[in-house]
């Protein structure tokens, strides 16, 4: 497919209860590569296979989740052709000036029905991975812990779903790929893609707007999976559930928290998305096996622990 | 290592509504020990002062510290009132606690 618009989930910036041992498991555990710091104090992270210099941002705060998400779209045009856009739909638009963010190039920000601010930009200073462009290796030495590929996407919690899908369908050009419908037929559930995965974003319906629930990373395989749940074992990280299988998206996955509580994903396995697919529908008695396809019930943890 | 376990001390932690007890080691929080125990009575989320589901109230006075928790499940009041996450609760007595969080981030 010819990417144009919104091209990838580009970062996110996680606020922790305590900078070190964020530093630790972000960078020790999961793997990520520390490229910054800035003068607020916020620290920049990137996983080994980006290109991009940051995907992961961590604030030091009084209270743990998310800040922002941001995607990047493919070139400026699209990003002053998506603010025109936002505000006609009548959403308010803030600029972000270039370094703003350390090494990321001017942002529009706007909060969705969900009530996430959520940002797009266009230019962010390259990193490389390490191996070139060059007749390269297949992946470098010396990496840590989990060796996560990638920051890949975000489940956020918060109100007005069917708002949202909306919004990311028909401003910002994502696909819904799969969905959850309660027996009202309400959608409490969205998963959408602004590319070839199964999901860029993903929302489930919460009283209360802009939660958190998780980060997820990449991961090759299910052996990997497991090896990511040594480490967890290891180092005593807390582990939410897993590793299993995810009826919605099919990936197979573990959760688990970072120090304050921020839950992540490492996951591998999902199944390739093309536009002229049919979104697949979730009923609310499947919601169990959907969520986590061995277990089979629904998770109170799954559907209530946010930050 | 043999010689740690005979030193460490240990707190009696008994859950109020139950009555339930068990033992947790100095310097250890009560949602860990309570876990490593395979007990039960404080419902266990995070386990790192995020999400506020191991709310809990320690009553009568009792003694102990916490590490920092997230301020949107605890505030300043919900301090000097004995409001604590039991994750981030490490006794320095014995303690008698009251579970608060389960209910409070609900559906619904
Ligand atoms: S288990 Fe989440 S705050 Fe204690
Ligand atoms: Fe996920």
């Amino acid at each position: 497919m010819s990417y144009t618009g919104v091209m990838r989930p580009g970062h996110t910036c996680l606020r922790v209860l305590e900078m070190e041992p964020s530093l630790t498991h972000y960078v020790e555990r999961l793997g990520m590569i520390k490229t910054g710091e800035d003068d607020q104090g916020r620290v920049y992270l990137k996983a080994w296979d980006e290109h991009d210099c940051f995907s992961i941002v961590l604030r030091e705060a009084d209270e743990p989740g998310m800040d922002f998400m941001g995607f990047k779209v493919h070139s400026t045009a699209d990003l002053d052709r998506f603010e025109v856009a936002i505000r006609e739909y009548g959403i308010d638009v803030e600029r972000m000036p270039a370094g703003e963010l350390k090494g990321c190039g001017h942002r529009i920000r706007f909060v969705i029905p969900s009530g996430h601010p959520i940002e797009l930009y266009a230019e962010k200073d390259h990193a490389g991975n390490g191996l070139g462009y060059l007749n390269p290796d297949p992946w470098p030495e010396g990496l840590k812990g989990m060796q996560v590929n990638r920051f890949d996407h975000c489940l956020l919690y918060g109100p007005n779903i069917p708002d949202v899908v909306d919004f990311f369908v028909n401003v910002l050009g994502f696909a819904l790929t799969e969905r959850v419908l309660d027996p009202d037929s309400n959608m409490t559930g969205a998963f959408l893609s602004c590319s070839n995965k199964a999901h860029d974003i993903a929302f489930i319906q919460y009283p209360e707007p802009s939660k958190f629930h998780h980060a997820s990373f990449l991961l090759n395989t299910w052996e990997e999976i497991l090896h990511a749940a040594d480490i967890m074992g290891m180092h005593n990280i807390s582990i939410d559930i897993g590793p299993t299988r995810h009826g919605i998206t099919r990936g197979r996955t573990i959760y688990f928290f970072d120090p304050s509580g921020n839950r992540n994903e490492v996951f591998c396995g999902d199944y390739t998305w093309y536009p002229d697919r049919e979104p697949i529908t979730w009923t609310a008695e499947e919601l169990g096996k959907a969520i986590f396809y061995h277990d089979r019930k629904l998770n109170e943890n799954f559907l209530t622990v946010v930050t | 290592m043999s010689d740690e376990i005979e030193q460490a001390r240990r707190f009696e932690i008994t859950i109020s509504d139950s009555g339930d007890s068990f033992l947790c080691k100095e310097g250890q929080n009560v949602l860990l020990a309570m876990e490593r125990l395979g007990r039960k009575g404080i419902p266990v989320g995070c386990r790192g002062g995020g999400c506020g589901i191991c709310r809990v109230q320690v009553l009568d006075d009792g003694k102990y510290r916490t590490t920092k928790m997230s301020r949107a499940q605890v505030s300043e009041e919900d301090e000097r009132n004995g409001i604590a996450l039991a994750c981030k609760l490490i006794p320095e007595g014995d303690l008698q606690i009251r579970p608060l969080g389960f209910l409070r981030n609900k559906l619904n």
